[in-house]
């Protein structure tokens, strides 16, 4: 079935950037409540600035996303279209993420999913998306450890 | 019980789902709807519309009639002797959130303990817990029974007993469990539990969520003892809007209402009010006039049948598909089994398990299952693709899951209208999900996770 491309699949056996940045500048967390889907996505911005101690480092839309990574649980369409999602924006300016849009992922995972699979598919898009509506800066009460 | 005959009263069937003629595999979410019930809600609707206990002209008369019809059928069909003890309501959720708010704010406090089960479907899980965290009441959840090894196959679902007495002191206020798991098909044995019960603390309420029962089950409710029992119209054949709480009578009328406004008074003053008398009490507003006639017609049809006849069908229908799907190597059911399945090691002819049944009676046509690693989700859209429609999640009993440490399930459930044939379909379908995702091995048992606490033999005590 068209759904499940070969790709898909891949991507669903041996997710891409799948894991923890350690020294991550933001971590943000999504949760599909219908199924229990959820996605954790690791930042690591790129020409950081030194910062000492408890001053914030700051993020604009500039700033480049060096470094990205996921964690998560979840059906062969959220957990692709995490992997798919981030090498799309691995080495991408922030301001990028807000251009994203639903339909930009589902030409990323390769066709329609259908109304029901819609949540599955933009788990990761909504995700990432809160780094720009939250304005965020840098460590902030995003970080969770 | 002629299966080809009822098929043709349910229009749905006709239809085709991606190209595929349709099997409907999920009415333990909600059943499919009889033409029988469609034209008694048309009828009304064309014939004798208007709003019931008001005025003297002929609509308001005949609606009001057919409203009070439908109770006393619906009395009749659960065993109920008094009418007025049948209380309508939109659905089990309503029902169970009449008894927390009327009784429960009345009679539960702080320290006071709840006792129910990890199996409870969220409809008979949050409203408790969220009366516990509003006013410091205890959650006691009784564990269900698993057999050694914590084998996902060898969770067999049932409730577990000793825990379930341990739980019960005498700062218990209320017990709640389910007749039937929504995820399990456990059918609980109901009428012990009840004996359990009022043997220890006689004055001490006993709430059951009928939802997965009374559709499918004869059910007997003043037989089996208890004090409330909650059920929905609309896995039964009904609408959706219509549902019932039934209570016993001098329980039902010492609460307060749970909700206020027009129907349920007897007069109003500018100072004070006095309400109804019962089931209008609790029956605030305009009711659901044709759901409540919709239930009517569904009762009529599910007599028909008969009850017992209806049960047979669905647990030859059940084992079968157990017998099925235990083919498939890859596949894990949850659920009671060991009385329906006797597992034999693999023989030397044949890598299929051999299966005797026996009427123990404690499973319900609820099969949840996984299939390898495939998530659930990904089974339920390859098998829409074929036409087949099944449940996947967490099946609205989330704590379950965690219990069970499976994550999202899969979930096939059957009816009257569903044949052997549906079961091939499905089973079909999964060959496909295999084919499509590959070697998926078999599911590798319990999920680990920081509910693991939960897996004991020991009541789950709660307290905020």
């Amino acid at each position: 079935m068209d759904l499940y491309r070969e790709e898909i699949l891949e991507h669903w056996r041996s997710p891409q950037n799948f894991g923890e940045i350690h020294d991550a500048d933001f971590i943000v967390d999504q949760i599909n409540p219908l199924c229990g889907d959820q996605v954790t996505f690791y930042f690591r911005f790129a020409k950081r600035k030194k910062t000492n101690g408890n001053v914030p480092f700051r993020i604009n839309d500039d700033t480049i996303i060096g470094n990205v990574s996921f964690t998560g649980k979840g059906c062969a369409i959220s957990i692709a279209s995490a992997s798919i999602l981030s090498e799309a924006i691995l080495n991408k300016p922030v301001s990028a993420l807000a251009k994203i849009t639903g339909r930009d992922v589902l030409k990323m995972i390769g066709g329609p999913v259908g109304p029901a699979r819609l949540k599955c598919a933009f788990l990761s898009l909504e995700a990432v998306k809160k780094i720009t509506v939250k304005n965020t800066h840098g460590r902030s009460e995003e970080v969770q450890n | 019980m002629n299966v080809q005959k009822i098929r043709k009263d349910f229009p749905i069937l006709k239809r085709k789902i991606n190209g595929k003629s349709l099997v409907y595999l999920d009415s333990a979410a909600t059943s499919q709807k009889p033409k029988q019930v469609i034209d008694a809600v048309e009828n009304f609707l064309k014939t004798s519309n208007a709003n019931v206990h008001r005025g003297i002209h002929t609509l308001t008369v005949e609606a009001t009639e057919a409203l009070d019809d439908a109770r006393k059928k619906v009395a009749e069909f659960v065993g109920v002797k008094d009418p007025a003890e049948i209380i309508f309501v939109r659905n089990t959720t309503e029902a169970i959130n009449l008894v927390a708010y009327s009784w429960g704010r009345l009679n539960i406090s702080k320290g006071d303990e709840i006792v129910l089960t990890i199996a409870e479907h969220h409809s008979n899980f949050v409203p408790w817990q969220q009366l516990a965290a509003e006013n410091g009441a205890i959650l006691k959840i009784v564990p269900l029974r698993q057999s050694q090894g914590f084998r996902p196959v060898d969770d067999n679902g049932e409730i577990d007993l000793l825990a379930f007495k341990k739980a019960l002191t005498k700062k218990t206020k209320l017990v709640t469990f389910p007749h039937v798991s929504n995820i399990l098909g456990t059918i609980f044995p109901v009428e012990k539990l009840v004996s359990i019960v009022k043997g220890q603390l006689s004055n001490v309420p006993v709430l059951i969520d009928g939802a997965q029962a009374v559709p499918h089950l004869p059910v007997n409710i003043p037989k089996i003892g208890c004090d409330f029992y909650a059920f929905s119209g609309h896995k039964m054949l009904a609408p959706a809007g219509i549902g019932v709480l039934w209570g016993k009578r001098e329980i039902l009328e010492a609460m307060p209402p749970f909700m206020f406004g027009g129907d349920m008074i007897s007069s109003v003053k500018v100072d004070q009010t006095t309400w109804a008398e019962l089931p209008l009490k609790f029956e605030a507003g305009t009711p659901n006039i044709e759901g409540a006639i919709g239930l009517g017609a569904a009762v009529d049809y599910l007599r028909k049948l008969g009850m017992e006849n209806v049960r047979c069908y669905e647990e030859e229908l059940t084992k079968y598909a157990l017998e099925k799907l235990s083919e498939i190597p890859e596949v894990t059911i949850y659920g009671p089994l060991n009385s329906v399945i006797a597992r034999s090691e693999t023989t030397k002819q044949s890598k299929k398990r051999s299966l005797r049944y026996s009427r123990d009676d404690n499973r319900a046509g609820v099969i949840s299952f996984k299939i390898g690693s495939v998530p659930a989700h990904d089974v339920a859209s390859i098998l829409d693709s074929e036409g087949v429609e099944i449940r996947s999640g967490f099946n609205c009993a989330e704590p379950l899951a965690d219990f069970l440490g499976t994550g999202p399930l899969a979930r096939a459930s059957f009816y009257i209208y569903n044949t052997k044939g549906d079961v091939d379909r499905l089973i079909l379908g999964l060959r496909k999900v295999q084919k499509v995702f590959g070697s998926v091995g078999k599911w590798d048992g319990r999920r680990k996770n920081k509910n693991d606490n939960l897996h004991t033999h020991h009541p789950i005590i709660l307290s905020t």
